[in-house]
């Protein structure tokens, strides 16, 4: 097949869901993805790289491919025989998959949890305590002329979210860089920071304390103390006019601030400051969040149970408590007895204790690509590449969503997400749910 | 599908004037028909009340604020738990169910047909998303259309085709059934936290007025013969002094000549139904909107009772939630969306004790029982604002027995008891006037055809209650009709048993309903230059990605309408 140019395709790398990119493909290879950042053009360029081509089950101690018939059997065998399984991952899947995936959780009596367990999680505890004054981002392209990064460093992680969203776009009441002011509050200099008309370097773990002295400030009252978080009160006060004096702010926070010492306390605390300067301005917090569907897997998650992580349904009926229910500590207890991975690599990313216990129980990986988790599965069944390969619904970070669309084929013979989950789910059935 | 024939019940049938005669009904292929083979199954329905489905012409049931509301409040939920059974799933109640949840509560009332009342055009994807995801019922939404910018400009334009070429583009894109304002100009003023109170006062930065804005859209609803009325939330929600707002709005599109229904749809006036001048001197200003609306024909409106119960407040109306937050105290999530509109929700309870909450409780009953025609008026909660849609027969019970009423009477707050007219009202609705408030006119408000009567080729939508109308008087025996509504005796949804003695039987998927009006291909030209020259300065999302596809709805059902433009 000769090549194509594909417009307006959404990236399904980092959640700001950048749709105008340019894919020049002949059906199987991707030779460009243009208006895309680096990572989405090496993301688009590199989909053959390191895939699974066939379905592999562990006999004898190696993993050897298989059949689809043979893998499936074996993955629904594997979580129809457990009596707590793990049903971890979706933040790289669609939401076709992920309502798959609740679908099957409820059927094997299982936990199901997604990647905000271990990123944006606390967030999630945050807004549960205080709510959240958010926006899509279009309104701070077109208003805000305060832009606050705080703990995140989006030139890396979401390299467009500055040029298309925030200081270097172009609004309708804001038109450039200079219509905006950029704070960047961060442990140290950053790539981001270097951008700030205001760098605020705080210690580390010290954000709470850096944010309640804001909302002192914010409200007129004293600060006793000179300094805090190893910042002068002078600069705090500074900053603090800064966001009163604003006509429309943005506070957009990474992994600094959720994965930090007071962890969903830090997230409360940003959430009450913007919250409380509602009162005398305009201002909004968005959540840096990272993979590009992590939003559509709490979001399906929410509306199907309820809840939007950690959902244990052993009981037949959704449960939600963090710490309880949460993969990580679920595993780190030892009271997990399977895990089916879809879209994720848990291995690589959780922490020791669990990733201990992880190694001890049968895993089933539905994974495009090797991963640590893979090779350490009992059963790995390829999947296709959503937005590359499969086409699917994705929430973008302000829960915009969008259709990634399919742009060249799969290699041949591997399934969408949705199509192994609904086989593995039949397969279940047939076996009578659980035993 | 086997033939059914549901024998011997008091069918009530307000649309084509069927008040409890004992009839026979049969169902063929998911229809009303004539008659049946012998072959066809039988169910007794003797000493037991028919009615078609009901239809809820407003409940926020889906799409992103309804979802943010679910995960900003567990403690709403823990307590509710919904166990899954072989043949349902497994979910969460109480004042914003978990999708599959909330499709078999309505089943189980009897409820066949729900309209999600708000969804921003931007992420309708979600709303559809959510509606697939809902069990039973057939459904449908409203896009927001009161702060749109493109509206807004042509508004300030004058360009009336090419706004209704907007609109139908709009409706086609994000398969959305009608025209939905909330609070015009108020939500772009929010922008920059402020808000506009009267029809008179400019928006910012558009220079228009909210009576623009609704005159417009009520003029596009004509001109694209579109089959429900303008769907509006005034400006001014929950304030004290508000109901002269409703009025006037009600008052500036009556010289707009109707095309066989009202021109505008006035929801949940319970909130915007308010006179005085301050929170402690807030009265109801019920009286003086019941007599408008019986003395005009362009107009309809639905109370949204409030319930005495923890609530959950949503609305498209960013800068009224925060005023109410500031009261309330309690959990506020706001999310803007782009040119388009805003949303806001907080968890709330309502009391007795409260003079403002019991003020509001009997502005909705008043407004219920002081509008005469029963075709003007429909029940709602808003829900999950003045309270769940499980409330329902508790509503029920109250327009029916004014004993029912008296009880919560002599619970409320004193001074509300001295100062609202309620107390003394002694209208007690039948049950045809149920019948005509919660399906009959509704499906007519709503220009569904099919839904909300018996006759032959209605759609097969069911339900059956147990009440005995010749045994039973409802002003007495308040409370088994209560728990008759609340349980269906049996639900049929498109020609299938669905719900058995209140319990879900057997899961089905409902239909979600659209328009597509066909507008003349110069003026749809014109208007797309418009937008294709100014969509990406106005959204993040490209204008190819923008449009719902209509694969995305599992059962889509397309209403086109011919229009003037």
């Amino acid at each position: 097949m000769s090549k194509t140019t594909l417009e307006n395709v959404v990236c399904t790398f980092c959640a700001s869901g950048c749709d105008d990119l340019e894919i020049t493909h002949d059906g199987r290879d991707i030779y460009s993805a243009r208006n895309g950042c680096a990572i989405s053009l090496s993301r688009f360029t590199s989909t053959r790289e390191s895939r699974i081509l066939k379905p592999l089950l562990r006999t004898r101690g190696a993993l050897r491919p298989t059949t689809f018939a043979r893998a499936v059997d074996r993955a629904a065998s594997i979580l129809s025989n457990a009596k707590y399984p793990l049903l971890y991952g979706w933040s790289q899947t669609s939401c076709e998959a992920i309502s798959s995936g609740i679908e099957l959780a409820e059927l094997v009596g299982g936990l199901i949890d997604n990647t905000t367990t271990s990123c944006h999680g606390p967030t999630i505890l945050g807004i549960q305590d205080v709510g959240e004054a958010t926006c899509t981002l279009g309104e701070v392209r077109h208003s805000a002329d305060l832009v606050i990064y705080w703990g995140c460093n989006p030139i890396h992680s979401h390299p467009h979210h500055a040029i298309r969203f925030t200081i270097f776009s172009k609004g309708r009441f804001r038109r450039t860089r200079k219509d905006r002011k950029l704070v960047v509050v961060d442990v140290r200099r950053t790539d981001t920071a270097k951008l700030a008309d205001r760098f605020v370097q705080i210690q580390p773990n010290a954000d709470y304390e850096f944010l309640t002295a804001l909302r002192t400030a914010i409200k007129g009252e004293e600060i006793e103390q000179s300094s805090i978080a190893g910042v002068p009160t002078e600069t705090v006060e500074e900053i603090a006019d800064m966001m009163v004096d604003c006509e429309f702010g943005a506070l957009f926070f990474g992994l600094g601030l959720t994965m930090t010492a007071g962890k969903h306390r830090n997230t409360e605390a940003a959430l009450a400051l913007v919250r409380d300067l509602n009162y005398v301005t305009k201002f909004v917090i968005i959540p840096m969040r990272g993979w590009f569907n992590v939003t559509g897997a709490n979001e399906v998650s929410t509306w199907q149970t309820g809840y939007p992580y950690a959902v244990d349904l052993t009981q037949g009926y959704p449960r939600f408590n963090p710490g309880e229910t949460s993969a990580i500590d679920a595993l780190a207890r030892a009271e997990v007895d399977a895990a089916l991975v879809v879209a994720s690599d848990p291995v690589s990313h959780f922490p020791k204790a669990a990733v201990k216990h992880l190694l001890e129980i049968p895993i089933v990986t539905v994974e495009p690509k090797t991963t640590p988790t893979s090779e350490v599965s009992d059963v790995v069944i390829p999947s296709a590449i959503l937005g590359i390969e499969a086409t699917g619904t994705i929430y973008r970070i302000d829960g915009v969503p969008l259709e990634a669309r399919r742009v060249v084929d799969p290699p041949v013979g591997i399934r969408s997400d949705v199509e192994i989950l609904q086989a593995i789910i039949e397969r279940v059935k047939r076996l009578g749910g659980r035993r | 599908m086997p033939e059914l024939l549901i024998r011997n019940g008091y069918v009530f049938d307000p649309l084509n004037e069927v008040e409890a005669e004992k009839m026979d009904i049969s169902v063929r292929d998911g229809m009303i028909v004539e008659r049946v083979g012998r072959k066809a199954r039988l169910l007794d329905a003797s000493g037991m009340t028919v009615m078609p489905g009901g239809v809820d012409i407003h409940s926020h049931i889906a799409g992103s604020k309804a979802n943010c509301a679910r995960m900003m409040r567990p403690e709403d939920h823990s307590k509710d738990p919904e166990p899954k059974t072989w043949g349902t799933r497994s979910g969460v109640g109480h004042t914003i169910p978990s999708v599959f949840t909330t499709g078999y509560r309505y089943a189980r009332m009897g409820y066949t047909t729900v309209f999600e009342p708000a969804t921003p055009p931007l992420k309708t994807r979600h709303t559809h998303e959510e509606l697939n995801d809902i069990p039973i019922i057939d459904k449908g939404c409203f896009p927001l259309f009161g702060n749109n910018w493109f509206v807004m400009e042509y508004v300030k334009q004058g360009r009336i085709e090419e706004l209704a070429a907007y609109v139908a583009w709009m409706l086609e894109a994000t398969k959305g059934y009608a025209i939905k304002i909330v609070n015009p100009g108020g939500i772009e003023a929010w922008r920059w936290g402020g808000n506009v109170r009267r029809l008179d006062d400019r928006v910012p930065n558009f220079d228009v007025t909210p009576k623009e804005i609704v005159r417009a859209l009520c003029q596009v609803n004509s001109l694209l013969n579109l089959p429900h009325a303008v769907h509006i939330h005034p400006n001014g929600l929950a304030e004290p002094g508000n109901y002269q707002t409703t009025i006037d709005t009600m008052e500036c599109v009556r010289d707009i000549p109707m095309r066989g229904h009202p021109i505008m749809h006035v929801t949940h006036v319970q909130f915007t139904g308010r006179k005085g001048w301050s929170w402690p001197d807030v009265r109801s200003g019920a009286p003086e909107i019941a007599d408008y609306v019986n003395t005009h024909d362009h107009v309809s409106i639905d109370p949204g009772q409030l319930i005495f119960t923890n609530v959950t407040w949503m609305t498209a109306d960013g800068p009224a939630m925060f005023a109410l937050f500031k009261l309330a105290k309690t959990k506020w999530f706001n999310a803007d969306v782009e040119s388009e509109t805003g949303a806001g929700i907080v968890s709330a309870t309502y009391k007795k004790s409260n003079y403002v909450n019991a003020i509001q409780w009997g502005i909705a009953l008043e407004l219920a029982l002081l509008v005469k025609d029963p075709w003007k008026i429909f029940l709602t909660t808003d829900h999950p604002n003045g309270g769940p849609f499980t409330a329902y027969p508790r509503v029920i019970s109250w327009l029916v027995s004014k004993e029912a009423r008296q009880r919560v009477i002599n619970k409320i707050n004193r001074t509300a008891r001295r100062r609202l007219d309620l107390p003394g009202i002694d209208r007690e609705y039948s049950l045809h006037e149920i019948a005509t408030v919660t399906r009959a006119a509704t499906a007519k408000s709503l220009g569904l055809r099919s839904k909300g009567h018996l006759g032959v080729g209605a759609d097969a939508d069911i339900a059956i209650y147990n009440i005995e109308p010749p045994k039973v008087d409802p002003a007495k025996e308040y409370k088994s009709v209560r728990k008759a509504f609340a349980r269906a005796a049996f639900t049929i949804k498109d020609g299938r048993i669905v719900v058995k003695k209140g319990e879900v039987v057997r899961s089905v998927q409902g239909r979600t309903f659209w328009t597509r009006p066909e507008v003349s291909e110069s003026v749809m030209k014109t208007m797309m230059r418009d937008l294709e020259s100014k969509f990406d300065d106005y959204y993040t999302v490209r204008m190819a990605n923008y449009p719902i596809e209509g694969q995305y709805l599992s059962a889509s059902q397309m209403m086109t309408t011919s229009t003037g433009v």
